[in-house]
């Protein structure tokens, strides 16, 4: 089971209270952009085991969305953030470190 | 006018406690921003309550405010009182950004009354929710699911909750409450 702590209301719960809104930090290529950038927006997605960023929202709880880093492998939670950043805070990151060294994902490690 | 009617009417069971549909019930959604200045105080001038810190819910004579969201409220009155409520409070918030609606026939209320032990299973067997004494008491608003739909409940007194859900899904709830506390379903789980 995975359990979430929502940053915006502080609720522990648990993953059927939340919606998966998929990968998080995707960099919008739309108008302008090449073809092969916008096709890689629109489908090539990380699909890890281990370390990964995702977006959630505590769809019955307080509705709104966050970011969580978790490892897909454990289901451990590194933790939760607010959703308006465009990449992971230092202290997540640096949690992430102690528990999986030498991690990156996408730019970030 | 017509003659306004509650989601069940009233409709009630006893099993390992009670379950009544609470009739009318008047529910107004307030949304706006905490941390703006003269924001709560407008919400008092109309309301007379506080609001309640996050996850909490404040009750004093027949209203209540409950927190829904870090910028939305529920807020709880005699059904006939709530038209004028919500006159005032637009009143109260004019020139702020802010809505106010009155919700009350779009909702459905439940009360339920037993055995404080057995009706936090009651609610446990519905709500991903940590409901052991320690962790959840009276004061405190959960949103969250029961089962398939979302609802949210709170503790008026050990052994008396409050469950609110959308009126469309009104006699879902209301079955599930049922099933739940039907006689001889009883876990034992929270009881000492
Ligand atoms: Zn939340």
């Amino acid at each position: 089971m995975l359990i979430l702590e929502c940053p915006c209301c502080g609720v522990r719960g648990e993953e059927t209270e939340f919606h998966g809104g998929g990968e998080a930090h995707i960099k919008r290529s739309g108008p302008g952009s090449s073809d092969e950038a916008f096709h890689d927006y629109l489908f090539a997605k990380e699909n890890p085991r281990g370390v990964h960023f995702e977006r959630w929202r505590h769809v019955y709880g307080c509705g709104k969305w966050f970011h969580a880093a978790r490892c897909t492998q454990t289901l451990e939670v590194f933790g939760t953030y607010s959703a308006q950043t465009t990449e992971p805070p230092q202290d997540i990151k640096d949690k992430i470190s102690a528990r999986r060294p030498g991690w990156t994902w996408r730019e970030f490690a | 006018m017509s003659e306004a009617q509650s989601a069940l009417r009233g409709t009630w069971h006893k099993g390992l406690v009670t379950v009544a549909e609470a009739g009318l019930q008047g529910m107004i959604t307030l949304r706006g921003q905490t941390g703006e200045a003269g924001f709560a105080d407008a919400v008092k001038q109309a309301t007379g309550l506080d609001l309640p810190d996050t996850r909490t819910i404040v009750a004093a004579d027949k209203r209540a405010i409950a927190w829904m969201s870090p910028d939305e409220w529920l807020l709880m009155c005699p059904y006939e009182d709530a038209h004028d409520m919500v006159a005032g409070l637009r009143a109260a918030l004019a020139g702020r950004h802010h809505l106010v609606e009155n919700v009350s026939d779009a909702r459905a209320m439940f009360t339920l009354d037993g055995d404080d032990a057995t009706l936090r299973e009651v609610l446990a067997k519905l709500a991903p929710v940590d409901l052991h004494p320690e962790r959840f008491g009276p004061g405190e608003m959960r949103r969250t699911r029961f089962a398939q739909v979302p609802g949210a409940f709170w503790l008026t007194a050990p052994g008396a909750a409050r469950v609110v859900c959308f009126r469309s899904v009104a006699q879902y709830m209301y079955d599930l409450l049922c099933v739940a506390s039907s006689e001889g379903s009883a876990v034992g789980y929270f009881k000492p």
